[in-house]
């Protein structure tokens, strides 16, 4: 019962913050800003074609019936064309977005991996040089900008390595013949590996930040002084008994930075000039292409809601105390 | 619990007895050592942007030599795509960059501060209806709706300091809230109320001072982050077109191909300046909060130990 209360509840939030923020997106765009057409960059457009062009989007109707029509649209999966390459919105998001998502998974899993050892080191080794080492480096990648840091990589650290700085292919892959797949496989790796990395360090300062507090939190409680009295050894002292209890705030503020991680990426992609989700948003801020920003807005949101939801309820299932 | 509290703050180098005890910001700020660091590094770009008129009379924009000069003696850290000293314009920029940040921290933590103390106050209905609607804008990813607010109203600073002010207020509102209720429970509030005191009086003489030193460490936190979310905006050319801030010299030197020509001075500078305030505000903003808040220091949940970024705020206030 406790269970399926929760669960419905956080169920419940989550579908009420999504019509909010559908809301909010329908008010952002269509009543704060004027409308696309009069913001669209387009010296030769006469009066007649913008005319026709608020009729064909429906912005000659009232405010009500505009946003009836939105939410049905919506509903149909329709987010409207952009304003620029007339295609329909989903399709022009969906392929950024498959590019997005491997080089932020790639970087989100680098962070995590140092984030957590960095962390628990620091913990264990607290007040140590090691832990001073650990605390600085991650304060000082916290505070970066991403794009900066970004900048910084492909100054001091891409020649060096060899590895390509924008793009997401080799221009060159395939002249000569037809490259195997496993060409492009790596190919598309390499040039993935230098954002993914960008991200990943600003991600680490945070994660190793949050561990290593956690940790020491939990190394202070009582039951881990039980467990070395009772005579384990370090690495299973720290292992299920520091970090299994320390895991749980880890594992709920991975889920809930993907807001943080979708903002840092649209800055790193533009750096690299990646063709993500986040150089999409760049180039439809550049030429005012209204309904892919808003397209695009909508999805970052969505994804955002379902990672609190996931993050909730994982959250339940790791600590049976939640209750509320 | 108390062992917690004690070897978290043992390995911080503070004093447990004045960190649990809600005390003055002056007694938090001489008892440790990164909030004097953190204290420092503001200072000293406080007075950079005060002195800024007297530092570089006249335009910081204007052509001195060919661009994207390396350092000499003339000019410390070199020019830029422009051909301006690259000195100039930083400390030009520190001082609009500063503005925005305090600026925008001044409007999050009116906002965050009013609702915090309203729905902690009242309780009841208004505290539903006021925690729901932070709940909410909580939940929408910041950055991307900056970006989008920004797009829609146009380029200036003005715009720029009330999109990030509107956007960073939930945090402080949680905060706050958690700590008027607390405060409001205490027994010198009640007898002030058993002594006719009315809700006005009781807010602003006896719940306010009490939150106040807590509310100022949450602001100098969010100055951080309203200096880290300018360079954002303004990085996607949403910025204000007519002023130099660290955020556009980054963004300069991106556009005007400064990796091309090799030019490091013109790249690294602005990024350590907003590198070294974040810092400074982070160390000294988390001192104060970790002091003064007892609450973080115990408890299974308390995540927040340095972290400024939007997701903070969820876990500590249940």
């Amino acid at each position: 019962m406790r269970s399926f209360d929760f669960v419905a509840k956080r169920v419940m939030f989550a579908v009420v913050t999504v019509f909010v923020a559908i809301t909010l997106n329908f008010v952002l765009f269509r009543t704060l800003s004027g409308d696309a057409v009069s913001a669209l960059r387009c010296r030769q457009c006469t009066k007649e074609f913008k005319e026709y062009q608020r009729q064909e989007l429906g912005l000659d109707k009232s405010k009500l019936e505009q946003y009836k029509v939105y939410l049905e649209d919506l509903a149909h999966g329709d987010m409207g064309k952009s304003l620029r390459s007339e295609r329909p919105v989903t399709e022009e998001l969906w392929a950024p977005l498959k590019n997005t998502i491997p080089m932020v998974a790639l970087g989100t899993l680098f962070s995590i991996v140092f984030g957590i050892l960095v962390g628990v080191v620091c913990a264990w080794r607290r007040a140590t040089w090691a832990d001073k080492t650990g605390l600085w480096s991650a304060l000082g990648f916290y505070s970066m900008p991403p794009q900066w840091l970004g900048l910084l990589i492909v100054l001091f650290v891409a020649g060096a390595v060899g590895l390509p700085t924008a793009g997401i292919k080799d221009p060159t892959l395939g002249i000569l013949g037809d490259a195997s797949t496993w060409d492009v496989l790596v190919d598309r790796l390499r040039h993935m590996i230098l954002p993914a990395l960008t991200l990943g360090l600003v991600l680490y300062g945070e994660y190793a930040l949050v561990v290593r507090s956690a940790m020491l939190e939990t190394l202070g409680e009582d039951y881990v002084l039980t467990a070395r009295a009772k005579g384990l050894s370090n690495w299973r002292t720290v292992r299920t008994h520091g970090f299994r209890n320390a895991l749980l705030p880890i594992v709920t503020l991975v889920a809930l930075s993907l807001g943080f991680i979708i903002g840092g990426s649209i800055t790193i992609e533009y750096v690299f000039s990646y063709p993500g989700i986040g150089l999409q948003v760049v180039e439809a801020i550049d030429q005012r292409d209204y309904p892919i920003l808003q397209g695009a807005f909508l999805l970052l949101t969505l994804s955002v809601i379902l990672a609190n939801l996931v993050a909730d309820l994982l959250y339940f299932k790791l600590d049976p105390r939640v209750s509320t | 619990m108390s062992a917690s509290v004690q070897t978290a703050a043992a390995a911080e180098g503070v004093d447990v007895s004045k960190a649990r005890r809600p005390g003055s910001i002056k007694s938090v700020v001489l008892s440790e050592k990164t909030a004097i660091a953190g204290l420092l590094i503001i200072a000293f770009f406080v007075v950079i942007a005060l002195l800024s008129p007297i530092l570089v009379p006249g335009d910081p924009k204007e052509k001195v030599g060919p661009i994207f000069e390396p350092p000499s003696a003339s000019h410390w850290l070199g020019l830029d795509g422009g051909g301006a000293d690259m000195v100039k314009l930083l400390i030009a920029g520190t001082r609009v960059s500063l503005l925005v940040g305090f600026c925008a921290a001044l409007v999050s933590a009116l906002i965050g501060g009013a609702v915090g103390l309203f729905a902690g106050f009242y309780g009841g209905k208004t505290d539903v209806v006021l925690m729901r609607m932070t709940d909410y804008v909580l939940v929408i990813p910041d950055i991307p709706l900056m970006i989008v607010a920004a797009a829609l109203f146009g380029r200036s600073l003005t715009n720029i300091i009330v999109i990030i002010g509107i956007i960073y207020w939930t945090t402080t509102a949680r905060l706050i809230r958690a700590q008027v209720k607390s405060v409001r429970e205490r027994v010198y509030v009640k007898r002030a109320r058993a002594l006719g005191a009315g809700n006005g009086r009781l807010i602003f003489k006896h719940v306010l001072p009490q939150v106040a030193p807590l509310l100022i460490a949450n602001t100098v936190l969010l100055v951080a982050y309203a200096i880290f979310a300018e360079t954002f905006i303004t990085f996607l050319g949403l910025g204000d077109p007519s002023v130099i801030s660290w955020g556009r010299l980054i963004e300069n030197a991106f556009t005007d191909d400064a990796i091309l020509n090799n030019a490091w001075w013109a790249i690294v500078p602005p990024g350590a300046c907003v590198t070294l305030v974040v810092l400074g505000a982070t160390l000294f903003g988390q001192s104060l909060e970790d002091a003064l808040n007892p609450r973080l220091r115990v408890g299974h949940l308390s995540v927040r130990r340095f972290q400024v970024r939007p997701l903070r705020g969820r876990l500590d206030s249940e």
